[in-house]
């Protein structure tokens, strides 16, 4: 298959499921994207849409009900331990909480050095000169080995963070929420930062997020996520100019700007209902102006429609442009 | 205009191994009534702690040095915690980032708001729990009479907020603050809780302080805007005063440095090069001048004062300059 040697990872159709007290959840339900290489793929949705779920399942953190995930052409479910391991040095992750995801008791050098020691790459020496290296690439000095994490910001925590993750000169990195928790003018610092590493190294990225401003900038393509589903997936122009599913024109209209001449746009409020239809094909539905008209909506299995080679769908009606 | 708020030379510091250190620096600002301001400035910029002066929330480490806040004739910090109990709910009320953990998990939301009615006035409960469904409705919860039963865990964070909005507004305030109370929210929910806020400021002429790290909230939901920066009230104006010219070069910094889907993606996005100072290491002179692009000796030195440049105030010794140097652009 074409994609596959394009690719340097494939979700296919992944689906799972959580069984609760009160039912299932689908947290992915026939999920499928692909990674290009030296491009970023942002997943956006809102809290509970099934975009975590998806990266702890390529990170192999999780294991899905059905489905398959192949990274550098291997398939995830059918690996050794060891070869797993292996594989994990291509992959590795920057999360959300500055703070919470380093060792508040180790230093930055034993913090970034971390892995290398895991793979056992280097000796003492060879190891603080790499860890120098990192720290430079990232911003960083050489006078913060010695800190802890309490004596750095949060956006150096996020700096160590991501000097850790490319330690092992991996091909993907996964940040899920990476920058969500910085301020304005250090989550800038920090974009800039990750799409310069990018460039020199040739890195794929998968972009988890919740701000469709941080995916805008970041991502060359994007795919739109709704209760564990894909809704609409493009390139940045598809999704943000020329958006087809309802739900992401409500997503972004509801984006407040910080441009005065945005202030009196008309805006198209995405509608709460207490129960939502879980029955309904289409589980945007109930929040449909359209859809809630529709019988088809409710009922006929929804397809992905292919609008062009790189836009498409999941919709009985997508919006009109023009 | 009347002014339902005024706040005079507020300064609060808190303390640290080099002593008392200042966190909120001669804040002075006033809300009229019926406006809605909306208070901006990133992480550690004193703009909560100035929030929970207005409610007088200020405990130990933390303390008021001075200042003076007026809730319309009266004067609030002076006033006995007796006297001021009576004001909180009735003349001023705050809502929080967090709603699960601004209501009690395990008290049943119907008995939180009427608890919060019968404090506010002399109705007894059947009375109370009517006049709560209407405030469950007026806050757009569906279903009121059945919904008044329900625990916090039982409803989303959006309708948690609702009810948190409801409480708020219970004793009928004319002020009303919200601390990042949609921070937590999902977009589309924050669009229709900013929303209401915004129709029940309206309905009932309340006076609105809204304070937000996020830019595009404060542009779409406030009539002016304050900045602040380490303690310091940099910029104050009217929205588009502030979002179209601003002429504090810590305000211009913050809209350059934000990442919403209208930026241009083909440039690195002109962020503000360093940190925040540390509260215990601010600069002398002008706070923002390590990280300004546009300092000048004389801004080491000399603290500058918050003076009317071009129909705003704003903190800078070069303002009015850089305002013509901007418009010839």
């Amino acid at each position: 298959m074409r994609t596959q040697v394009t690719s340097v990872a494939t979700v296919m159709g992944v689906s799972r499921i959580f069984k609760g007290k009160t039912g299932v959840v689908h947290a992915l339900d026939n999920v499928s994207f692909d990674l290009k290489p030296g491009r970023t793929l942002a997943l956006v949705g809102e809290s509970g849409s099934g975009k975590t779920t998806a990266a702890r399942v390529l990170l192999g953190l999780d294991t899905p009900n059905s489905g398959s995930i192949e990274i550098l052409g291997r398939t995830l479910g059918l690996l050794k331990h060891e070869e797993l391991r292996l594989l994990r040095r291509e992959i590795q992750v920057v999360q959300q909480d500055p703070f919470s995801q380093l060792n508040r008791r180790h230093s930055v050098e034993r913090i970034i050095s971390g892995p290398l020691l895991a793979f056992n790459i280097g000796d003492k020496e060879s190891r603080r000169d790499q860890v120098v290296e990192l720290l430079k690439s990232v911003g960083l000095e050489k006078e913060h080995l010695r800190r802890r994490p309490h004596e750095l910001s949060g956006g150096q925590c996020q700096r160590v963070a991501i000097a850790r993750a490319l330690a092992l000169d991996p091909k993907i990195v996964v940040l899920d929420e990476a920058v969500s928790a910085l301020d304005v003018s250090v989550r800038a610092q920090v974009l800039n930062l990750l799409r310069r590493i990018q460039e020199e190294r040739g890195l794929t990225y998968l972009f988890i997020t919740h701000d469709l401003g941080v995916a805008h900038y970041m991502a060359d393509e994007i795919a739109v996520m709704f209760r564990g589903r894909i809704v609409e997936r493009g390139n940045r122009d598809d999704v943000f100019n020329n958006s087809r599913h309802h739900y992401t024109v409500g997503l972004l209209s509801s984006v407040p700007l910080a441009t005065p001449s945005a202030t009196k746009r008309s805006r198209e409020q995405v509608q709460a209902l207490p129960s939502p239809g879980v029955d309904d094909a289409c589980l945007y539905r109930s929040r449909c102006a359209l859809g809630l008209g529709r019988e088809d909506c409710k009922s006929t299995p929804l397809k992905i429609t292919q609008g062009s080679e790189t836009h498409s769908w999941l919709c009985h009606s997508p919006v009109e442009h023009g | 205009m009347k002014n339902a708020l005024v706040v005079n030379n507020l300064s609060l510091s808190v303390p640290s191994a080099k002593g008392r250190v200042t966190v909120v620096d001669d804040v002075s600002f006033d809300i009229p009534a019926g406006k809605k301001i909306g208070l901006v400035g990133e992480s550690g910029s004193g703009k909560s702690l100035t929030a929970y002066s207005l409610m007088r929330l200020i405990k130990d480490p933390v303390q008021i040095d001075k200042g003076e806040i007026f809730l319309g004739e009266k004067e609030i910090l002076g006033m006995s915690m007796k006297d001021f109990r009576h004001m909180r709910g009735n003349d001023i009320s705050m809502i929080y980032q967090d709603p699960m953990s601004a209501l009690n998990p395990i008290m049943r939301i119907g008995a939180q708001i009427i608890e919060s009615i019968r404090l506010h006035s002399d109705l007894d409960h059947g009375q109370a729990r009517r006049l709560a469904i209407e405030h469950l409705a007026s806050v757009g919860i569906p279903e009121p009479d059945r919904r008044i039963d329900s625990y916090p865990f039982e409803m989303s964070g959006g309708m948690l907020q609702r009810v948190v909005i409801a409480i708020a507004l219970s004793g009928e305030p004319k002020v009303l603050i919200a601390d990042e109370a949609t921070t937590a929210l999902d977009v589309t929910t924050q669009d229709r809780v900013l929303t209401l806020i915004d129709k029940l400021a309206a309905e009932r002429g309340l006076s609105v302080l809204l304070i937000t790290h996020d830019l595009g909230v404060a542009a779409q939901f406030s009539d002016d805007i304050m900045v602040m920066y380490a303690g310091k009230l940099v910029e104050k104006g009217s929205v588009n005063q502030i979002f179209s010219h601003p002429v504090h070069p810590y305000t211009k910094a913050l809209l350059d440095s934000r990442c919403d889907y209208t930026i241009d993606v083909t440039k690195p996005i002109n962020s503000i090069a360093g940190q925040p100072p540390r509260l215990d290491n601010r600069p002398d002179g002008c706070v923002f001048s390590p990280r300004c692009e546009h300092v000048q000796p004389r801004c080491r030195e000399g603290v500058p004062p918050l003076i009317s440049v071009q129909d705003r105030l704003a903190a800078c010794f070069r303002a009015e300059e850089l305002f013509h140097v901007e418009m010839v652009k």
